[in-house]
């Protein structure tokens, strides 16, 4: 069962530095075939200040630095019969390689379906840079299944 | 990538499509190091069967990864304004996935030419895997 007295936590934020390296490992790791997120020359020449950092990553700078078990599993979470359900993103400016950016996430709701067959937590996550600007914000659905 | 202007973009305007290769053990390997989901249900096949599982799967995360290829192929990342997805079904090793998106809605909010992109994620069978949309801006 989700610990319902989660509803309304705030993790501890976090501030991630957004790596060349990293970026071009995810790149690479998903088959990115666009040379803008491989090479910063191609970058530039597309208008972006260093390598971007492609749309969902800002999920993984907020997994950065995180054990999952340690962060969900004291709110009921068992990570063997946990699925993401949802994902939205909305952004306000291009995360670069070179930026830092400060995480800050909370728990929005748990409710559950089909008599507790289902449960699902709302995490909502805003990204914001080194000049204290929000750049991103991520709203994530995830679900345990307890059938 | 040439440049979309708004007015020659009409609503069911495909986008090209995106095939990407077999998701292998290694794909599932090199993307929870790369974007840190170290969720062994994704990497170790032994804790995918204690909990119930036939074998590892792939992380949901990864198609969205793939699916976002399919909007910033065909228009810049700079000019993206929001993409979210739901996710149907578990996406198996082997699975082939194939993205495909096209224009839902022209519209305009906050001074900016909007268009609504409907994209989704299918496996070789035809399943989809995982379904959105994103807004994006043309200028």
């Amino acid at each position: 069962m989700l610990d319902r007295n989660y509803i309304g936590h705030t993790f501890p934020a976090h501030s991630v530095p957004v790596e060349v390296g990293r970026l071009k490992f995810f790149a690479q790791a998903v088959g990115e075939s666009d040379p803008i997120y491989h090479d910063e020359e191609a970058a530039r020449a597309a208008g972006y200040r260093a390598l971007p950092a492609p749309p969902t990553f800002v999920f993984s700078l907020n997994l950065a630095g995180t054990d999952l078990a340690e962060k969900y599993v004291p709110m009921g979470i068992d990570l063997a019969r946990l699925l993401h359900a949802e994902q939205q993103f909305e952004y306000f400016s291009t995360i670069c390689a070179g930026d830092v950016i400060t995480l800050e996430s909370k728990v929005a709701d748990i409710y559950d379906k089909k008599d507790g067959a289902l449960e699902f937590a709302i995490e909502e996550t805003t990204a914001t840079n080194q000049n204290g600007e929000l750049v991103a914000k991520s709203t994530q659905t995830l679900v345990m299944r307890n059938g | 990538m040439t440049t979309l202007d708004f007015d020659s973009v009409s609503v069911g305007d495909e986008l090209p499509p995106l095939e990407k290769p077999p998701i292998s053990r290694t794909t599932l390997a090199l993307f929870a190091g790369a974007s840190g989901d170290h969720n062994p249900i994704h990497i170790d096949i032994d804790f995918a069967r204690a909990a119930g599982m036939p074998d590892v799967f792939a992380h949901g995360m990864l198609g969205m990864a793939y699916l976002g290829q399919v909007v910033t192929h065909w228009v810049p990342q700079a000019q993206l304004r929001r993409y979210g997805v739901r996710f149907g079904s578990i996406t198996q090793l082997g699975a082939q996935i194939t993205c495909t998106g096209r224009v839902l809605e022209k519209f305009e909010d906050n001074g900016e030419q909007l268009l609504r992109l409907e994209v989704k994620a299918s496996d070789e069978n035809g399943d989809v895997k995982l379904a959105g949309q994103a807004v994006a801006a043309l200028n």
